[in-house]
């Protein structure tokens, strides 16, 4: 390999773009991209077709894309035979005050950490750091405990106010202030500004992306929030998304195995997240990103 | 919002009074304390506080009436933990069965995933081909979903008469009935062999509660859809930081040793793989540390059946509390559990912290062997 040659260096990439090797790898890299696209988007394919198939139709043709009589029942189902419409109507509730209170107070945290100097900063920031690495789902006791003695299980409150802050998003929001240039700030701290308008008028605006991360971030996971309402309420009112189609799958509604309507369920609770990934995809792919960079 | 920052400079000092004599200074410190007090509140009420009265709750015998943290309820000590560990009895049975599902699902889905990323990575970040971005977003797409919702669409699928036996079908193999069947895909390749009765040395006995004929039983059927389905959700996630990670290894580098006549995998074993070694760790642990905290999947596809053999320990403590009512069993299995991940996550920092301070490749890799 480590072999030296005296050739002039002829340009690698358009050698290597041509000649029958070339055209070789090129195919099956090809073929090696569509097998995982069918294997990663198939599923939904699936998914979309026998939500729109008959049952017995479901049962015999599970793999086919095409639902042969297409019929909307297990739609009318749904919404006649099933909560769904309060889910849908929990779930939005809970998710747009999450992601309200998320925003907010994680950049108000993530501000004071990188740029203000109060004694305990350090000590703050590390507890945030540590807190990120407790895994949620050793909480699900611990969080019925607390609930339950400061009344709030079985409520509105209860699902949504211990997911207010969180320390990812701080985490984030530090990491961005930070580089931020110190400059626009202090032009408006010698103009008299009090912190909280500097915070609230000068540096938030700047923060744009980083909002829109956080944001996207917290949409996305207050929405699929799953273990966190199992432990909350065990009021069927109170039942967000997630909830209710687990409470579905587990077979309450009786009677057959009822997949075309599940399915659809499933599918109507995806497409928000969905849609938002399609218009936000390079924010959710540099969140991502990020991780790799910092850990 | 953008205009503003242009507005806030044209406000008046009116209060010069305040910034004499280190004012700014103490104004920043209760302006600091005030911003961060909403987060402390809540992550300190939601987060620390239940810790510690779960923590209590472990040490009793709290069986859900009233509040457990009167009087009445029994005091027992380490009791729930030894039952976890050193007493026969069906507690120890149940938690040693999901530490070995547990152990089964991370030796698949750890590798798995890992080595699914980084070959679509490859391919993802192969410069000759067109529609890149396509594939990505597709790969990548199944990582933001709902994981209650993607699990009924699998459940669907390894139905008995689902989408993957339908799919065996068309190769004349008859599909298991995926979550029906307990066996132990370790037992299953033994009957193939022909060790259809298992050995009397290995059933007679065994480590903590299980016979060794039992620890050896191998992830079953039933875990292996869900195996399946963890894998397909998380690679995609993984495929993007590994991609980040190979469109930093410079062109130069791999054409130089395309020069020197290096084969496509000698490039990327000698090239390839030990610059983006770092992300390589980082992907290998966060899966180590998350595939212990499975739990959605199971509780909507599985709920530990059958035969126990999808119980993982944080499903199990959620059932031990919530279904059983044996709150303090069920915390303590939370606080093994807790500890577990705990160890995993200070491995990795320590080891990605001893990694940042000094930026060289060459001791890094120094340093890897020890630990893992």
């Amino acid at each position: 390999m480590a072999v030296l040659t005296d050739r002039p260096a002829p340009p690698v990439a358009r050698r290597a773009d041509r000649g029958p090797r070339a055209l070789v790898n090129r195919f099956l890299g090809y073929a090696i991209l569509i097998f995982f696209g069918l294997v990663f988007l198939y599923p939904f394919v699936i998914q979309i077709a026998n939500s729109v198939k008959t049952e017995p139709d479901a049962a015999a043709h599970p793999l086919s894309p095409v639902p042969d009589p297409v019929t909307l029942a297990g739609f009318e189902r749904i919404f006649a035979g099933t909560n769904f419409p309060l889910w849908l109507g929990n779930s939005l509730l809970v998710t747009v005050l999450v992601t309200l209170g998320r925003v907010f107070f994680d950049s108000l945290a993530g501000y004071a950490l990188a740029r203000l100097r109060f004694r305990g900063r350090a000590g703050i920031f590390a507890a945030v750091i540590a807190v990120m690495a407790v895994p949620g789902v050793v909480l699900l006791i611990p969080k019925f405990l607390v609930l339950k003695q400061l009344g709030l299980y079985d409520s509105y409150a209860g699902l949504v106010v211990p997911l207010l802050a969180d320390a990812a998003g701080v985490f984030i929001m530090k990491q961005f202030f930070e580089s931020v240039p110190v400059s626009i700030e202090e032009a408006a701290r010698i103009d008299g500004a009090g912190v909280f308008r500097t915070f609230w008028s000068v540096v938030l605006p700047t923060a744009k992306p980083a909002l829109i991360t956080l944001t996207i971030l917290s949409f996305q996971g207050s929405w699929n929030e799953f273990p966190h309402s199992l432990v909350a309420v065990q009021d069927p009112g109170l039942f967000t998304l997630p909830r209710g189609l687990a409470d579905l799958v587990s077979g309450s509604l009786g009677k057959g195995t009822q997949y075309p309507l599940k399915l659809g369920a499933a599918l109507l609770a995806t497409i928000p997240v969905a849609v938002l990934f399609m218009i936000f995809q390079r924010y959710f792919v540099r969140d991502a990103n990020e991780g790799a960079d910092k850990g | 919002m953008a205009t503003e920052a242009l507005r806030a400079p044209a406000t008046t000092p009116v209060r010069p009074p305040r910034r004499r004599g280190g004012g700014i200074r103490s104004n920043e410190h209760v302006a600091g304390w005030l911003f961060v007090a909403p987060v402390l509140v809540i992550l300190g009420l939601f987060l620390l506080l239940p810790i510690l009265m779960a923590l209590w709750v472990s040490l009793t015998d709290w069986n859900g009436q009233g509040s457990p943290f009167t009087g009445q309820v029994p005091f027992v000590g380490g009791d729930n933990y030894t039952r976890l560990f050193a007493e026969d009895g069906l507690a120890r049975r149940d938690f040693m069965t999901s530490i070995r599902n547990n152990l089964y699902y991370v030796a698949l889905v750890v590798p798995a995933q890992t080595v699914l990323a980084l070959g679509l990575a490859l391919v993802v970040n192969n410069r000759m081909l067109k529609g890149k971005g396509f594939f990505r977003t597709a790969f990548y797409f199944p990582s933001v979903t709902s994981s209650v919702a993607i699990s009924v669409v699998f459940l669907f699928m390894f139905a008995n008469s689902g989408a993957v036996n339908a799919l065996l079908g068309f190769f004349g193999i008859e599909g298991p009935q995926w979550f029906a069947d307990s066996r132990g895909v370790l037992h299953l390749l033994l009957g193939a062999v022909g060790v259809d009765t298992p050995p009397a040395a290995l059933t007679a006995g065994g480590p903590l509660g299980l016979t060794w004929w039992d620890w050896l039983a191998g992830p079953s059927v039933a875990m292996m859809s869900i195996i399946c389905l963890v894998v397909w959700t998380t690679s995609g996630t993984f495929m993007l930081m590994f991609l980040a990670a190979l469109q930093n290894v410079p062109v130069v580098l791999d054409e130089a040793s395309t020069l020197d006549g290096a084969t496509r995998w000698q490039r990327f074993r000698h090239v390839t793989l030990p610059l983006i070694k770092p992300t390589m760790f980082l992907v290998l642990t966060l899966g180590l540390i998350g595939s212990w905290q499975v739990f959605d999947q199971v509780y909507v596809m599985s709920q530990g059946d059958p035969a126990k053999t999808t119980l993982t320990p944080a499903y199990l403590s959620y059932r031990t509390a919530f279904r059983d009512f044996d709150y303090g069993s069920g915390a303590a299995i939370s606080f093994v559990l807790f500890l577990i991940i705990i160890l995993l996550t200070v491995f990795q920092r320590r080891v990605m912290a001893d990694r940042d301070e000094p930026r060289r490749p060459r001791w890094w890799r120094r340093r890897v062997p020890e630990g893992s």
